[in-house]
């Protein structure tokens, strides 16, 4: 038993590729905390999606794809922040416009080139393929991003459920938005090479979805959301190298799994109070 | 040292200053023709409870969110103990209406009253016990020291707003701007809305309250203002035996407000 479990990490990119799965699960649980309570679940997705065209751009070129990638995501996040401002088109709707527009533009690109193939773990993501200088970067992102969250704390959860009183004081809700849109393009980016561009938001959202079933408090809900999410990502690496499957895939409907079961657990335990 | 939320630090108030006066205040909505607040002059003397009355869309919460800085008059001038709007945020606060907030956003009732201490600390300065402790020492005041663990979910409507009212007074404002503290309020609520305003009155704070309900108004304020279509009505001073006087257009009764008090 103890051999079949460690047995998939005498490799070394199985040893990078749980590295990597579990800097990103940290990440995407905190940062999708706020995702799912601020209902900002189209917008990750969207954001997602919006990376592809970056990250053909610098494939082709020969960049840095995480370069290529968090500069259209930072773009996008600017642009949906200068959008919502302007208010002439409903927010939901201009990202709709914009997120397939981009994600056709990314598929219009790609299929010109002759190695079609090569890019499809960008739009499924290839966990098992992460190199160590990607792996370095998951982790300067992970830094990041908690740090910020951690930092601004008590002023991003203020704006999330009464941003009036939070003007009130002088803090700005809007510029806080775009902060947390920027930590969720760096988030996506590093998440992309997990899950892929088509799924990254599963990760957002489907952990803290599951975990605001077990608790409310905010802290408690993101470090609930990280522990599924890296079981998650555990059990779909075991997948993956045994029964040969897409590993993110596999991750992704291990934390739908997790999901069902916090929902079950949640509708005992209010059946149980109710009686 | 506090890095504050605005970037500006506190200033004490101007001597013999009015806690609130407005002169020939505007203000627009974009894309609507009507102002939602039309030529509006007030002055409001320290340790007055004023009820702000009239129908939706009289102008009510409009006038306090612009005391409150949320929205940017078009013309006049707002004056806040003599000084001009965002000078000092922790002086003024403003309680939004139950509908402004996300009740069900996973926090307790503490760590919401709690947010009242965050004008004082500013960036990346957490709350401490002294903070933890006046919370609770509020909580008590307003019968909800049992509930403080309570997500703010599960409190009904008169918690609620008992709830963000503490959340008002845990920051030690001079200017209180309410808007609709007393609605989905059930009797006991009230009562208690009331103590505490009755208590800031002996504080010397001031008080502006939106109201729908007018009933005891007589009891509870020492003024009561009334806006039609975003222009000042009536305004009433209550005098202490409550005998009311004869309603009358603003100006007079403005200068005869502040020269009771």
């Amino acid at each position: 038993m103890i051999n079949w479990l460690l047995e998939p990490f005498s490799f070394t990119f199985m040893r990078i590729g749980l590295a990597a799965a579990i800097l990103v699960s940290i990440t995407c649980a905190a940062l999708g905390s706020y995702v799912v309570l601020r209902r900002m679940a189209f917008i990750g997705d969207a954001l997602a999606h919006t990376v592809l065209p970056g990250l053909v751009v610098a494939f082709l070129n020969g960049w840095n794809l995480f370069g290529g990638a968090i500069a259209a995501g930072l773009l996008t996040a600017l642009g949906i922040g200068w959008v919502s401002r302007r208010g002439v088109v409903r927010e939901d709707t201009a990202i709709g416009v914009l997120f397939t527009a981009m994600f056709a533009l990314g598929i219009l690109m790609m299929s010109r080139m002759n190695s079609f193939r090569d890019l499809s773990h960008i739009l499924f993501g290839n966990v098992l393929g992460v190199r160590l200088g990607d792996l370095y970067i998951t982790a300067a992102i992970a830094v990041g991003v908690l740090l910020t969250l951690a930092l601004l704390h008590k002023e991003l959860e203020l704006t999330s459920y009464d941003p009036t009183y939070a003007e009130g004081i002088g803090l700005r809700a809007d510029r806080l938005r775009t902060l947390l849109l920027i930590l969720l393009a760096f988030t996506v980016v590093s998440c992309i090479q997990i899950v892929g561009v088509v799924l990254t938001s599963a990760l957002l959202v489907t952990p803290a979805a599951a975990a605001a079933l077990l608790t409310n408090r905010l802290p408690r809900m993101m470090v609930l959301a990280a522990i599924i999410a890296i079981s998650s990502s555990i059990i779909g690496l075991y997948a993956s190298y045994y029964a040969n499957v897409a590993s993110g895939a596999a991750i992704v409907l291990a934390c739908t799994g997790s999901f069902f079961l916090a929902w079950v657990f949640h509708m005992l335990r209010t059946r149980v109070v109710r009686v | 040292m506090a890095f504050t939320y605005s970037g500006r630090h506190h200033v004490h108030p101007i001597a013999d200053a009015m806690a609130l006066e407005l002169e020939q205040l505007v203000v627009n909505y974009p894309g609507s023709p009507e102002p939602a607040l039309d030529h509006v002059s007030l002055k409001i003397a320290s340790g007055l409870r004023v009820a702000l009355v009239g129908a939706n869309g009289s102008g009510k919460s409009t006038l306090l969110k612009t005391v409150a800085g949320l929205l940017h008059p078009q013309a006049g001038t707002i004056r806040i103990y003599g000084h001009p709007v965002g000078a000092c945020h922790h002086r003024v606060t403003y309680l939004p209406q139950r509908g402004d907030v996300d009740w069900r956003f996973p926090v307790s009732v503490k760590q919401m009253v709690l947010a009242g201490r965050y004008v004082h600390l500013g960036w990346l300065r957490r709350t401490g016990p002294n903070d933890r402790a006046m919370v609770m020492q509020v909580l008590e005041r307003l019968g909800l020291e049992e509930l403080a663990e309570r997500q703010i979910s599960q409190l009904s409507g008169g918690q609620q707003q008992r709830a963000l009212l503490a959340r008002a007074l845990v920051q030690e404002a001079d200017l209180l701007l309410l808007d609709e503290p007393l609605s989905a309020v059930d009797a006991p609520s009230r009562a208690i809305i009331a103590g505490v305003l009755a208590d800031l009155r002996r504080e010397n704070r001031t008080a502006l309250v939106a109201t729908h309900h007018l009933d005891r108004l007589d009891d509870e304020f020492d003024r009561v203002i009334s806006l039609e279509n975003g222009s000042l009505q009536t305004d009433r001073v209550i005098e202490e035996t409550g005998r009311r006087l004869a309603p009358a257009k603003a100006p007079r009764y403005d200068q005869l407000a502040t020269r009771t008090i």
